[in-house]
C-alpha cells in the first residue's frame, strides 16, 4: 500500500464508488436462481427441441414455459449454452 | 461495508451453499468489478451491466474450481478483465473522438489504482463504523456534506473535521497493515 498522505488516500476512497443497487441485488440472488436454472438445464439435456427453442430465443421460450425470464436466471442460462 | 470475515472465508462458506456468504461475497467484491468494467476498460452503464452479471454468474457457478480461496481476488480480476475483453471484441464500447483509444488496451494504470484502492477499502473496516460511513458518503458516493449531514443526523459544520480525523485514522490502519523488515533485511506481514 503505497499511500502515504491523507489526499492519496481520499483519491482511492473515491476509486471505488459503489455499483448499482439493482446490479448487486441481482448477483446477490443467483442461489435462489439455481433450483430454476437446474430444472431447465437438465430438461434441456434431455428435450433437444426444447434445448433448440432456448437457444433460439431464450427469453420468449422462458416466458412460455412459465418462468420469469429476468436475471439472473437469464445471463445464468445465456452463458451455459453460449457454446451451442 | 463492514468486513470481519475474510474473502476466503466467504467463499469456504459459499462453497458449502451458504447464500448470505454469497451475499456478502458479492457486496465485497461489487466495486471492485464494477470499477474495472467502467474505468480499467472504460464500457459503457450497459455494458458494464452485462459484465458485472456475467463474472458473478461465472464466479457463482466455477466456485468449485478455485484453486486456493485465498487467491479469490486475483481469480475474480483475471475472470473480469475476460469478460471485459470478450465485451469489447463482440463490438460495443463507450464511443470516443480518440481514434487511438478506441483500439488500445485497458487502462493499466487504472486497473493498478483500483487495486491499491480495494485495500483501502479493506482497511476500512478496521475503522468504527462512523469513519466507514462518513469517508464511503463523502469521497466514494460523493455525498455533500449537508447530506451526510442529515443522514447520519451531525452539524454539517462538523463534518469536515470528522472526515479529516477519520482519514487520519484510516492512514494509521494502513501502517499497522505494512510490512515492516525484519532484522536480516527481509520482510514479515504484521
Amino acid at each position: 500500500m503505497s499511500a502515504s498522505n491523507e489526499d492519496r488516500l481520499a483519491d482511492l476512497i473515491g476509486a471505488l464508488p459503489p455499483a448499482p443497487e439493482a446490479w448487486v441485488r441481482a448477483a446477490q440472488e443467483l442461489p435462489l436462481a439455481r433450483t430454476e436454472i437446474d430444472a431447465i438445464v437438465a430438461r434441456a439435456e434431455t428435450d433437444a427441441e426444447f434445448r433448440q427453442a432456448l437457444i433460439a430465443d431464450l427469453e420468449a421460450t422462458l416466458a412460455q414455459e412459465g418462468y420469469e425470464p429476468e436475471r439472473p436466471l437469464l445471463d445464468a442460462l445465456r452463458w451455459r449454452f453460449a457454446d451451442s | 461495508m463492514a468486513q470481519t470475515v475474510s474473502a476466503a472465508q466467504l467463499v469456504a462458506r459459499c462453497r458449502n451453499g451458504d447464500q448470505e456468504a454469497w451475499a456478502a461475497l458479492v457486496e465485497r467484491f461489487s466495486r471492485y468489478v464494477y470499477a474495472i468494467a467502467t474505468q480499467g476498460f472504460r464500457l459503457r452503464e450497459h455494458d458494464a451491466e452485462d459484465v458485472f452479471q456475467e463474472v458473478f454468474t461465472k464466479v457463482y457457478q466455477r466456485l468449485d474450481s478455485l484453486r486456493s480461496d485465498e487467491a479469490f481476488q486475483p481469480w475474480i480480476a483475471q475472470l473480469t478483465r475476460h469478460v471485459c475483453v470478450d465485451r469489447l471484441r463482440s463490438g460495443s464500447r463507450e464511443e470516443t473522438t480518440d481514434e487511438t483509444e478506441l483500439a488500445a488496451d485497458p487502462d493499466e494504470d487504472a486497473l493498478a489504482r483500483i487495486d491499491e484502492a480495494l485495500d483501502v477499502h479493506d482497511a476500512m473496516a478496521g475503522l468504527p463504523e462512523n469513519c466507514r460511513e462518513i469517508l464511503d458518503r463523502f469521497f466514494a458516493r460523493d455525498e455533500t456534506y449537508r447530506t451526510i449531514g442529515e443522514a447520519l443526523e451531525l452539524p454539517a459544520g462538523t463534518i469536515a473535521s470528522r472526515i479529516s480525523r477519520c482519514l487520519v485514522k484510516l492512514r494509521d490502519e494502513l501502517d499497522g497493515r505494512k510490512p515492516v523488515p525484519t532484522q536480516s533485511g527481509g520482510q514479515v506481514s504484521v
